[in-house]
């Protein structure tokens, strides 16, 4: 089965004073129909920069030197910015994380879906209308009839963050991606709207990639999952494979550091020592090399780049081979 | 032995009166009659969701902003009534770490000069100043050379390292700590986590935690007490509120955590709340978690004394009574609901 939505080595740079600054290196994922696939990673990983730039949205001067963008076959890279438009929104939607940015506080609501159903059909304002209204019900906005009129100001952010939803789906896109969508919010509506994502992903089979910093988000919504660590992927494999037993130090060393509300009492956190290389700043070797528990000289830690290596559940890691034995 | 900190039946009160044109601005309870103790070298955990005033309450409790109604005792003294001059006097022994490192700092001072601040403020002479900076840098795993850089060539994990700094400087006995983790990564958040522990065990200050990560606060508290629109609607030892939760809104919290094991996850029954926190300038009717609350519907399903709300049926207890903070579990477990002990 081919997927939904592929990146193949995607590198992403930034002009720098000497040479290129290379945001993302040599990314590759794919998520297929009906499948959540979750990309994880801290700040600066490089989780949201490697979708702004599949999808032609990377803020100039960055640009995508290396790659390709594959939406069920076409790579958006090779697309003019007008073809690339009409892909987004009808072909791709997109749901962010702040959802006071992503509406216009001017516009009724109605009016912004509305806006985006007609700037991709050939639909009469009232039928525009109509399909929002629907749009607004299928995220389970209550009242949507009424709703419809309101200013985003007027809704608090889970249900602003729904109405973001509508217009990311209202064209039936074949892919979402979602990138920190509950992060604004508190955990009793995060799960509500990991809900919905969840109800929406499984009613139209879209494929859905899910941005998120947040290992519980992950082993609650999705089916397979990369780890970025320095603008590469670490790890990846399905969510059972990768909880269940880690490959890259980086990954274990994640688990170790997150307090759980259901771990025993007095368990002591191991948080990695140091903070993750500014793109600038990456060292030669393995990115995470320096704040990791099995680096060794021997190896080659700190001298070459590793590669992701393994069928299926792959981690780039020179000592992947030494760690499975230690554990 | 009296508590290190006395709050009783604080209350703060935003708004009200009218607007420049004669309409009347709506009253908002931010913190609406919260009583607890806190004992020396103790964690008090205070979570609640965006709204809840647990911001509020920890700068009320400081009387960095002023409150409406109620009393704070500090160290045996009325933090409530105090003057300006007994407030200053205080204030060595009752500190404050903010979330956003970078916006509690000032950016044209270096890192040695912001611990050295609240020193020489209170008396201390700039030379022994700079030298218990250099040493504190070094307690909170800075490299006492960094005391001459400035906070943008720090990470965020070490500008909080900064403002810890700061707040222990004049070794005081309390540090009320705002979300002081929610804004780092999680291996960086570990550090802090952990930093703050050893500086627990090492002087014997007590923390009361404000945060929204129920992980995070469970990792560091004693006692846990749950804020919900301006109430503690439960507070308990650590172990009984997250092993045995009374209240239904903390149910529905531990409920929605997502948790990092996908079988557990995946087998997971949906406890959700009902819609979203509301507001505390138009509070409910009796219970303030009624709108919201699934355990009323079920024992309003089960019959007994209901009546019409909510575009439902509900126990008439939880839509006419406001339900007071009892003991509902042991004596130290307190929960503000009418059916505790109801599923």
């Amino acid at each position: 089965m081919s997927a939904a939505f592929e990146l193949r080595g995607l590198t992403a740079a930034v002009p720098g004073e000497k040479a290129a600054i290379r945001l993302v290196e040599d990314v590759s994922l794919h998520v297929h129909a009906g499948e959540t696939l979750a990309v994880v990673g801290e700040s600066g990983s490089g989780k949201t920069v490697t979708f702004t730039s599949a999808l032609g949205l990377l803020p100039k001067p960055g640009r995508v030197i290396a790659g390709q963008a594959l939406l069920e076959g076409v790579d958006l890279l090779t697309l003019g910015p007008e073809a690339l438009r009409r892909m987004r929104g009808a072909r791709i939607g997109m749901v962010f994380q702040d959802p006071l940015t992503g509406l216009n506080p001017v516009f009724r609501v109605g009016a912004q879906i509305a806006e985006v159903l007609r700037a991709h059909l050939p639909l009469s304002r009232q039928a525009a209308r109509d399909r929002a209204v629907e749009l607004l019900a299928r995220v389970q906005i209550p009242d949507p009839a009424r709703r419809v009129d309101d200013y985003p100001h007027q809704f608090s952010g889970g249900m602003r963050q729904r109405v973001l939803t509508a217009m990311a789906i209202a064209l039936g896109p074949r892919v979402l991606i979602a990138d920190e969508p509950t992060t604004a919010l508190d955990v009793t509506v995060q799960a509500q709207v990991l809900d919905l994502l969840g109800d929406l992903r499984d009613a139209d089979g879209m494929a859905m990639v899910l941005i998120t910093h947040d290992l519980g988000v992950v082993a609650r919504q999705a089916d397979r999952v990369a780890v970025m660590y320095a603008g590469r992927v670490v790890e990846t494999g399905t969510v059972a494979e990768v909880f269940a037993a880690p490959r890259h130090p980086y990954t274990i060393a994640l688990f170790r550091s997150i307090p759980d509300i259901e771990a025993p009492p007095g368990t002591q956190l191991a948080p990695i020592a140091g903070s993750p290389p500014e793109p600038a700043r990456r060292p030669a070797g393995c990115a995470f090399a320096p704040r990791c528990f099995a680096a060794s000289e021997a190896a080659g830690c700190h001298a070459t780049r590793p590669p992701l290596t393994g069928t299926g559940h792959a981690a780039a890691c020179h000592r992947q081979g030494a760690l499975e034995i230690a554990a | 032995m009296s508590a290190l900190l006395d709050v009783r039946d604080l209350r703060k009160t935003f708004g009200g009166g009218q607007t420049l044109f004669g309409a009347p601005r709506p009253e908002v309870r931010a913190v609406d009659g919260i009583s607890f103790t806190l004992a020396r070298g103790e964690t008090l955990g205070l979570v609640g969701e965006t709204g809840s005033g647990k911001s509020t309450l920890g700068r009320l409790v400081l009387r960095l902003i002023e409150p409406s109604a109620g009393q704070v005792r500090f160290e045996d003294t009325d933090v409530t009534a105090a003057s300006t001059r007994a407030l200053r006097a205080m204030r060595p022994r009752m500190q404050m770490v903010f979330q956003d490192p970078y916006g509690s700092i000032d950016p044209r001072m270096t890192a040695g000069a912001i611990i050295a601040e609240p020193m020489t403020a209170h008396g201390v002479g700039r030379a022994e100043a700079a030298g218990r900076a250099a040493r504190l840098l070094a307690q909170v795993g800075l490299s006492p050379a960094m005391a001459a850089r400035y906070p943008h060539e720090f990470s965020g994990g070490q500008r909080q390292r900064i403002g810890i700094a700061r707040a222990i400087a004049l070794d005081p006995s309390l540090v009320v700590l705002d979300e002081p983790v929610s804004a780092l990564d999680v291996s960086v958040q570990a550090q802090i986590l952990n930093l703050l522990a050893e500086i627990q065990a090492r002087s014997g200050v007590a923390f009361l935690f404000i945060a929204h990560d129920l992980g995070v606060v469970r990792h560091v508290s004693d006692r846990v007490a749950v804020m919900y629109l301006g109430r503690v609607v439960e507070m308990a030892p650590r172990d009984a509120l997250y092993g045995a939760p009374l209240h239904p809104y903390t149910v529905s919290l531990l409920a929605a955590v997502p948790r990092p094991d996908p079988l557990k996850e995946r087998n997971r029954p949906r406890i959700r709340p009902i819609g979203e926190i509301g507001s505390a300038a138009s509070l409910p009717t009796g219970c303030r978690f009624h709108p919201r609350c699934p355990r009323a519907r079920l024992v309003a399903a089960r019959g007994g004394d209901t009546v019409e709300a909510e575009g439902t049926r509900l126990p008439s207890a939880c839509v006419r009574q406001d339900p007071l903070l009892a003991p509902a579990g042991g004596a130290a477990h307190l929960a503000a609901c009418h059916f505790p002990h109801e599923d």
